[in-house]
């Protein structure tokens, strides 16, 4: 284990690589298994024998998304809260029970979701899930080890985003993306609402919204789906069904009609860097096929060294150390699909702005080619094969892809999808989507006013 | 995430009896379903490999020895730069054609450079294996260093440094290494500096590459569908072209400087980074295995540590607090971070420093103790979740001369320390005094000189064996 630290939404996007990939159509992909409880707990079975060795993942249907307007971070907090303790195991004894076997455990919060996992020996998957199990309606809270707990997040939040002016920009651009739905806000939260959270407002929260009717287990490793059945069964299959969780509907974008342009200034910014974001479908709310041709645009345009706007702004002109793109489908509403460059000493941002839209505008216009499309599919197509050798991260996958809406057979035939996606679909992905009307570019900029001005 | 605090007495009693059941277990980790084999190729280019054929691919990993610690004193960043170009052209391939032909064929290899050595990584499935390794050789045989690729790489790393240096973490760290380090390779950043790095020139590279890149000091590892005999034939079509013996320059032996002294640096962020640290143990002295069980007790990374305990749990200071042991080629060290807002810095350094005294002084408690031993026995195996990270653990058991069959004896190893070996290594570990670096707008905490007399002479004596890991 590194450190102890919470997740937050960077594990959404680090898996948004590979999005609900994982393959039965490949030779040696696992039988996945997936069942209801009589209480509404789903459970998804992953096995992979190779060691004696389970990870435990408990996902539950909630994000930051899901917040009251005006409590933003409430999601994040009390997953911090979620290791407090209960009636029954207090003061972080389970915490301590894995520690004392060596185990890994940690939490993550995202817009849609907030897990929970252990990765252990196998025989200590039953008392892994007789904790969470527990904990599930549980928890007990006192101010003692609330107040503290809220001191960690301010300073999590100092440490991600006020210590980083690229974060700043992030975090403003997202504002700026999103005029209604709450993706707007960010997953840690505003820093003025976080100060105001309470033990009062987390129990509430937590009373809302944690039930088995309302998660996702998964559990991927060394165990089978009768052992996994039988286990549940006798644990989670204990806490009753939560008759009042709501479907998610959140308020959702009008259609945007501005370009929009963000600047952040720091003197601390020694690299200038631009970047945007277009508001683009979530697998889930995209049309049959679309998602996937998003997946590919958006390697084929900027993942790595090889794809369109590294070779022509890195390689070919020379006017940028770096440039990119980025797609993330596994949320419930609408994502954003991202390019981003940094210029090179002597390119201006928004000679570098222009440059980008012109590569853009050249694949609008003329589209990808026949091997570009096949190199994109191989790879993106192989991912799902590694993804079988990281247990956690086959976990992740399809914990992320059922809490965003997806079902098992989705991902497991995503593969045969992205197989499937033409270079047209791309070239139409790529001309309905990349329209800047739905867009907002950010600027990093150098603060040059001298410093005492600025306190 | 989080979590832990201490055991109330109910707790602790439950957990004393769970923690018994799982011992017989924990002493034959998950580990046991992994077989290790020595590979000698015809050639005589030796490799530890674990045959797994549930999945279609390979991962390999490799290290020579010589990495930033072979960087010219007062031009760093040589080693780091070579070695990232590695990937970026080699044979009859420039940068596009290498990289697209591996992106076709979904073969990741990358390098990398940390202060001791060069490391590799390959991952393949199975179908295209050949090429894969022929790729590896290319890069390592003939790199081209192609003046585009050389010059866009350097842009990458100057435009990295530039945000470095104005980066807390970074600038802790790099204040950190340079105070105690004056004087020798481990004082410069791995990747150099704005200063050093617009006067590398591709001679250098070619030089370092041609130095280090040899079939001596070459410590590989195998994991996955591939049998013995076919790792024998690839690693001399691989490795075979190296030369015989890397030409190294010496490295002096060397303990950390500055022990005593709180290092200021002011900057403009609301949070200030603090980078804390003194001299480790060497990783094949025999005191090791009880300095890494004070370590985890003190602040290594688990949720119950003590510093963790103190800092975060009990009084919500940081978010992360925490220290490891470094053992390199030349020095160990014992190095630990936090970051906390300006009026709470000071009293987070004071609780760090406390903390360490009193382990110095009583040593860890029984209870504590039982449970380091039981969470570093198990962690180990639960450790190795992907085959690269298991190849890449059986590269440092090499490197760390540890022998092949050192996961069967590592839970004895442990078992061995006892608790008066814990306290009387907890005192040599945690007394010499710490290196504090400190960076932002902290409150009444202000840069000091050390207590000279605390520092020891800047180089170890000679005859000090070396250890190795970065």
């Amino acid at each position: 284990m590194l450190k102890p630290l919470t997740t937050l939404a960077a594990l959404a996007i680090v898996a948004s690589a590979l999005v609900g990939a994982v393959a039965t159509a490949i030779a040696g992909a696992p039988q996945i298994t997936h069942f209801t409880l009589s209480n509404g707990l789903e459970v998804v079975v992953i096995p992979d024998h190779r060691a004696p060795v389970v990870t435990h993942m408990l996902w539950y249907k909630v994000g930051s998304a899901d917040e009251t307007p005006g409590k933003s971070g409430l999601a994040h907090f009390l997953e911090h809260l979620m290791f407090k303790g209960t009636e029954k195991n207090p003061s972080g004894r389970f915490s301590q029970v894995v520690a004392t076997i060596g185990g890994q455990e940690n939490a993550f919060t995202s817009a849609d979701y907030t897990g929970y996992f252990q990765r252990v020996p196998r025989d200590k998957l039953k008392a892994m899930m007789e904790f969470e199990a527990d904990r599930m309606t549980g928890l007990e809270l006192t101010d003692d080890v609330v107040r503290p707990e809220l001191n960690v997040v301010l300073e999590e939040q100092n440490m991600r985003v006020a210590n980083n002016p690229a974060a700043r920009l992030g975090e403003q651009m997202d504002a700026a993306l999103y005029l209604n739905h709450p993706y707007g806000r960010p997953v840690i939260g505003w820093r003025h609402e976080i100060e105001q959270l309470n033990r009062e407002g987390a129990l509430e929260f937590y009373r809302r919204f944690y039930a088995p009717n309302n998660a996702i287990l998964v559990v991927a490793g060394d165990v089978t789906a009768d052992e996994v059945r039988t286990m549940a069964e006798e644990t989670y299959g204990k806490v009753p069904r939560f008759a009042e969780i709501k479907p998610r509907l959140r308020p959702q974008e009008p259609a945007q009609q501005a370009a929009r342009t963000v600047t952040l200034a720091d003197p601390r910014v020694t690299q200038p860097s631009v970047s945007r974001y277009y508001l683009a479908p979530s697998s889930l709310k995209a049309r049959p096929g679309e998602s996937e041709a998003i997946d590919v645009l958006a390697h084929i345009l900027g993942r790595g060294s090889n794809s369109r706007l590294y070779q022509k702004l890195v390689v070919d002109k020379n006017i940028a150390v770096n440039a990119g793109a980025s797609y993330d489908g596994t949320t419930v509403d609408n994502t954003r699909f991202g390019v981003y460059g940094t210029p090179k000493p002597g390119t201006t941002l928004p000679q570098l702005e222009q440059a980008i839209d012109v590569v853009i505008d050249d694949l609008i216009e003329h589209g990808v080619t026949a091997e570009e499309l096949e190199r994109a599919k191989s790879r993106m197509i192989a991912d799902s094969v590694y993804a079988n050798d990281n247990q956690r991260m086959m976990a992740q996958w399809y914990g992320a892809s059922l809490a965003t809406g997806a079902t098992v057979d989705e991902v497991r035939t995503w593969p045969d999808r992205i197989r499937l996606v033409t270079a047209e679909a791309v070239r139409d992905a790529a001309r309905r989507w990349l329209d800047k009307q739905r867009s907002v570019t950010g600027y990093l900029v150098k603060d040059t006013r001298p410093e005492e001005k600025r306190s | 995430m989080n979590a832990s605090a201490f055991l109330r007495n109910k707790g602790a009693r439950a957990l004393t009896a769970l923690v018994a059941g799982i011992g017989l277990w924990l002493a034959a980790p998950a580990a046991q379903a992994m077989t290790i084999e020595r590979v000698v190729s015809p050639g005589g280019i030796e490799a530890w490999l674990v045959r797994d054929s549930a999945l279609p691919l390979i991962a390999m990993e490799f290290a020579v020895l010589g990495g930033a610690d072979q960087d010219p004193l007062g031009k760093p960043g040589v080693a780091n730069m070579a070695t990232s170009l590695l990937d970026e052209g080699a044979g009859p391939f420039d940068a596009a054609a290498f990289q697209g032909r591996l992106e076709s064929k979904a073969i990741e290899l990358s390098f990398r450079s940390g202060r001791d050595y060069l490391r590799g990584t390959l991952r393949t499935l199975k179908e295209n294996r050949d090429e894969a390794f022929d790729f590896l050789r290319l890069a390592l045989t003939e790199p081209r260093f192609d003046a585009a690729a050389v010059e866009r790489t350097r842009a990458q790393i100057m435009s990295r440094l530039q945000r470095d240096a104005v980066s807390p973490n970074d600038i802790a760290s790099r204040t950190w290494w340079a105070t105690a380090f004056p004087d020798h390779p481990y004082g410069q950043p791995v990747n150099g500096t704005v200063e050093s790095l617009p006067g590398i020139t591709i001679d250098d590279l070619k030089s370092y590459t041609r130095r280090v890149l040899a079939r001596d000091g070459l410590k590989i590892a195998v994991v996955g569908d591939i049998d013995a005999a076919t790792v024998g034939i690839l690693l001399d079509r691989t490795f075979g072209a190296l030369p015989a013996k890397a030409k190294l320059q010496p490295v002096a032996y060397a303990v950390p400087q500055g022990l005593g002294r709180r290092i200021v640096t002011p900057l403009d962020v609301p949070q200030s980074v603090v980078n804390f640290g003194g001299p480790g143990i060497a990783r094949d002295d025999r005191d090791f295995m009880a300095a890494y069980i004070i370590n985890h007790i003190l602040g290594g990374g688990s949720f119950s540590s003590r510093l963790y305990r103190e800092v975060r749990e009990k009084r919500g200071l940081a978010y992360g607090v925490s220290d490891s042991l470094i053992w390199l080629n030349y020095a160990s060290l014992l190095l630990g971070s936090t970051a906390t807002r300006a009026d709470a810095t000071g009293q987070t350094i004071d609780i760090i420093e406390q903390e360490i005294r009193r382990l110095a002084a009583e040593g860890p408690t029984e209870e504590e103790f039982a449970k380091a031993k039981t969470y570093l026995k198990g962690s180990f195996a639960l450790g190795l979740d992907t085959s690269n990270r298991i190849a890449s653990q059986l590269v440092q058991m090499q490197l760390d001369k540890l022998g092949i069959d050192y996961i069967e004896r590592r839970p004895a190893l442990i078992d061995a320390v006892t608790l008066d070996d814990a306290r009387r290594v907890a005192k040599r570990l945690l007394d010499p005094g710490l290196l504090v670096t400190v960076v932002g707008r902290p409150e009444g905490v202000s840069s000091t000189q050390s207590g000279v007399a605390a520092s020891p002479s800047p180089v170890a004596k000679p005859g000090q064996s070396p250890a190795s890991r970065e």
